[in-house]
């Protein structure tokens, strides 16, 4: 057993007079950057605290606690735009990365489409969004120890062959974001986030080892799954592993549970992320209106959604979150856009803004997922005689601007519909162009455990690699 | 210790600081302690539609505090250098360990210095307008190469990082680790199809490195050349075959393969399929693989690692014997080998693990072109994405960009981007043949562990491996690739 107190390493209570300063801090920089001659100007503050531990073979093997924040400028001179950011909140720091901002302006290119938001489209979402819950911390240190320790050992003692582990852990972290620009705007938001999980590794009596994971994520420790069960439902994964073999090079349907499934979503993302399409970087660049996947996809983005892994009051240039059709049986309905790339395609911006500290805003989902159909995962490989069922990706192996996808795979092989014996050293390959009108089924099981979910999902005409 | 030290000279940190900060990381026991204090500088620009978009520089520092107690590690970091904030930090990285407080070593011992990136003028320090002149003349220069290539990307990122590691058994080393990167990504589009190519390189290099030894238009008609060859591609095909390996960037295949499994925590924990493997045969004869951090210039090259101990040159496999691992303190102490110096971090806010520096196959006998010619039917790959490994079932893949098919000894035609996927402790087994022409990447790889990016790099000879799973799409009877 650990002896270990960490009840003392509680953080610090946090000063109300720091937290007032911080948003006066983001709005300072704005006004002292429009003083500089900048004709526009934005500032963004991150806050954030972490706890993480990991408990391997019922020992406490790390413990790590810290907080941390940093600044960023960005600042406009007309149509040329530069940015800078800093850890260091002195004075003497603040003023460096202020001078350099404005001076970092001066060598970048004009460009047209350049510049914040409109007055008019910055906004807030009003009302609880449900993001932070203090009880992420509030476990005394030694419980959150036993999170840890309580996942790891259901999965050891779920069965003899689980011999070895990297470990049970939990998480908890909180982050408090401040934006600010030289429209008036000035939001900020806080979102707490806690996980349990466990890495069991099953040997077998050849010696063959195999490890799987699983875990729970939530913004509040209430709604996170007990750690047994994590535990649980992690052995059960890794020993359904154990004595997998290639399969045969074939074209069969293959079944992806929701974690793959999630990943083959983001290539959608990617693939009506603006910035691939304004370029021509994407498949599907050029394609709205158009039918680009089958009658019974639809895909939804949703940044509004309450307690959302994806969700925010506003996007990273200010603008209010919403919620949109990406995909509407199988129609491109929308790209997914921020301020800059809606004006190179002369749309509207869709708020998904990201900001980073630094550098021009990107694009990122809400919560971003697919449309769950009816039929239970079973039934779906119930109709399957001859096929696989992924559970893992290796590798990142999809081309978004030819649709070429090959990716490392292992899994479960499907006879008769019903799951027999693992499989692994195996690819899963065809073209996302194609693909996605391929999707012939959609299982009922969509769960968030990300901002990006999807639900089963069976795709047809893919080239299974193997022997 | 040299007191204009960069952390003294600009953060007020004085000699007589580090034993306090030192006890308090040992106020509650532990067998060991150390300081890592890390202030970094960086820039990045880059150029899209020929207009350089984004400009940006930022600063972030910060010291993070490690107590390690047999098998178990206390950590805690503060992004602000005054003393309170540090000893917050060591106090509570301290609560690791239960016991009565221990002293750490009086007086610090500084490990004999390399010099492996001397620069007078760090990147990041150099004119911003020289800097622009680079992503400039690699947007110019991949237009200039074919008129179907329609959209170019250049960016350019260097930093400087300064660190200073004090440790409780007495040593103390500096470093200044500067690091460039100039990139270049291109795609063409022909009547049917598209295509991408990406290209870049740097290491720790100033930035005259790309007015000289390799310019902007190297890589920029590098990463064209690449997107306009995509747009003759065939299908890749699929299951097993005969794959050579160009000489390169393509020994990502050995840092999935056999190194990450051979880093030296998950064989302390064996956890890695490598695991008690030591002195056993892991690959043919012909195959000899090191990991060495000493080499000037590199990516993936450090005078000190990120625990402050000197890199060196590791023997992995030699002759196909494997030799041994890749260790940091932890690992060395609690397995009883020695530290080779690989123990790294991503910045202070993380804890060290081993990691690889530049990994890499020695030349063999084989003239490249014998070893083309001795295919019947298989894949020639000589660029490729990234790839990613499970260590404990071994199982890796690497993704070609671009590769050919060869036919009866002879490359024939570009083939489309395929996932290669093999088992680690057995591909390098099925190597039959190793070419003379030795060569590293041109410095673009960053390497993920446990979400810490390092930057590495990698290199191999031509290799031919008599049989791995080709992850494409064509049907085997369809002809589809044939000539």
């Amino acid at each position: 057993m650990s002896e270990i107190q960490t009840e003392t390493t509680q953080l610090e209570t946090r000063n109300p007079k720091l937290e007032s300063d911080l948003r006066e801090l983001a709005q300072d920089m704005v006004r002292r950057a429009m003083a500089g001659g900048a004709t526009a100007a934005e500032a963004v503050v991150r806050e954030g605290d972490e706890f993480s531990t990991v408990v391997r073979l019922g020992q406490v093997e790390t413990l790590k606690e810290s907080g941390s924040r940093a600044i960023g400028v960005r600042v406009f001179f007309g149509k040329r735009a530069a940015s800078t950011y800093s850890s260091d909140f002195s004075r003497a720091g603040l003023d460096r990365m202020l001078k350099s901002a404005l001076e970092l302006a001066k060598i970048t290119s004009e460009d047209p489409f350049g510049g914040i938001p409109e007055v008019s489209q910055l906004g807030s979402l009003k009302g609880d969004l449900d993001l932070y819950h203090e009880d992420v911390y509030s476990l005394p240190g030694t419980q959150r120890i036993e999170y840890a320790r309580r996942a790891e050992k259901a999965a050891l003692d779920f069965d003899p062959r689980i011999k070895n582990s990297e470990g049970g852990s939990f998480d908890a972290a909180t982050g408090r974001k401040v934006l600010a620009n030289s429209h008036g705007f000035v939001g900020e938001y806080r979102r707490s986030y806690c996980s349990v999980a466990a890495i069991p590794i099953a040997q077998d009596e050849k010696g063959g080892m195999q490890r799987d994971y699983w875990f729970s994520v939530a913004r509040n420790l209430g709604r996170l799954d007990p750690p047994e069960q994590v535990g649980r439902i992690a052995a059960e994964r890794t020993i359904r592993r154990l004595g997998a073999r290639k399969a045969k090079t074939s074209h069969v349907p293959v079944i992806f549970d929701p974690m793959v499934a999630a990943s083959i979503l983001e290539h959608i993302f990617e693939g009506v992320n603006g910035d691939s399409v304004y370029r021509g970087a994407s498949f599907l660049a050029g394609k709205l209106g158009q039918k680009i996947a089958g009658e019974n996809v639809t895909v939804i983005d949703d940044g509004t959604m309450p307690g959302g892994f994806g969700t925010s009051p506003f996007d990273g240039e200010g603008i209010p979150t919403r919620r949109k059709l990406v995909i509407e049986n199988g129609v491109l309905k929308s790209y997914l856009l921020n301020t800059y790339t809606a004006k190179k395609l002369g749309l509207e911006t869709t708020a998904n803004a990201s900001r980073g500290l630094a550098g021009t805003p990107g694009i990122g989902p809400g919560n971003y997922f697919l449309q769950p159909g009816t039929k239970t995962p079973k039934e779906i490989i119930g109709d399957v005689k001859e096929g696989l069922y992924v559970t893992e990706f290796l590798g990142h192996g999809a081309n978004l601007v030819t649709g070429d996808y090959s990716r490392g795979a292992s899994g479960l092989w499907i006879s008769g519909g019903e799951l027999t014996y693992p499989v692994e050293e195996i690819t899963v390959a065809g073209n996302l162009k194609e693909m996605f009108f391929h999707i012939s089924e959609i299982a009922n099981d969509l769960e968030f455990r990300g901002a990006v979910a999807s639900p089963t999902i069976r795709i047809d005409g893919l080239t299974v690699g193997g022997e | 210790m040299n007191h204009d030290n960069f952390f003294f000279k600009h953060y007020g940190l004085t000699q007589a600081d580090l034993p306090r900060y030192l006890a308090a990381a040992l106020s509650a026991g532990g067998d060991y302690a150390d300081l890592y204090f890390e202030y970094l500088s960086s820039t990045s620009l880059s150029v899209d539609e020929s207009m350089v978009k984004s400009a940006s520089q930022g600063i972030s520092a910060g010291c993070g505090v490690r107590v390690v107690s047999g098998e178990r590690t206390g950590y805690a970091y503060t992004d602000d250098l005054s003393p309170e904030r540090i000893l917050h930090a060591a106090r509570t990285a301290a609560l690791i360990a239960s016991g009565p407080a221990k002293t750490p070593a009086v007086g610090f011992q500084q490990k004999p210095a390399r010099s492996l990136y001397p620069v007078s003028l760090p990147s990041v320090d150099a004119e911003i307008t020289a800097k622009v002149e680079l992503v400039m003349r690699v947007d110019a220069a991949a237009r200039a190469y074919d008129p179907r290539i329609k959209e170019v990307r250049a960016s350019y990122a260097d930093e400087l990082r300064n660190i200073l590691v004090v440790t409780s058994d007495g040593t103390i080393a500096e470093d200044s680790q500067p690091l460039a990167r100039l990139n270049a990504s291109c795609i063409a589009k022909g009547e049917q199809q598209s295509g991408r190519g990406s290209a870049g390189g740097g290491g720790r290099v100033a930035l005259d490195f790309f007015f000289g030894e390799k310019t902007p238009e190297h890589f920029a008609k590098e990463a064209a050349r690449q997107a306009i060859l995509q747009l003759d591609a065939r299908e890749a095909p699929a299951g097993e075959m005969e794959v050579v390996l160009g000489p390169g960037w393509p020994g990502v295949l050995l840092h999935e393969a056999v190194g990450h499994g051979l880093e030296a925590d998950f064989n302390r924990k064996k956890t890695s399929a490598f695991a008690g493997l030591v002195g056993r045969r892991v690959a043919s004869e012909k195959c000899t693989v090191v990991d060495n951090g000493t080499m000037p210039w590199r990516r993936g090259s450090l005078n000190v690692d990120d625990e402050g101990q000197p890199t060196q040159e590791t023997v992995l496999i030699e002759n196909g014997i494997l030799k041994g691992y890749l260790s940091d303190k932890l690992s060395a102490k609690l397995m009883g080998i020695s530290d080779t110096g690989n123990g790294r971090r991503e910045s202070y806010e993380h804890i060290p693990m081993p990691r690889m520096t530049n990994t890499y196959m020695l030349p063999g006998q084989d003239d490249p072109e014998d070893i083309i010619r001795s295919v019947k039917h298989g894949v020639y790959a000589v660029n490729f994405g990234g790839g990613q490994v499970d260590i404990t079932n071994g199982k890796f893949v690497f993704s070609a960009s671009e590769a050919y098919m060869i036919e009866n000894g002879k490359i024939t035609a570009p083939i489309k981007g395929a996932t290669l996927i093999g088992n680690g402790p057995d591909v390098l087994t099925r190597v039959s043949m190793v070419g003379h022409d030795l060569q590293l990447d041109e410095g673009v790889g960053t390497c993920g562990k446990d979400g810490q990016a390092v930057p590495v790099g990698v290199g191999i000879p031509t290799i031919k491996v008599d049989r791995l799973t080709v992850g494409g799409t064509a049907r085997k009877d369809s002809g589809g690739f044939m000539q």
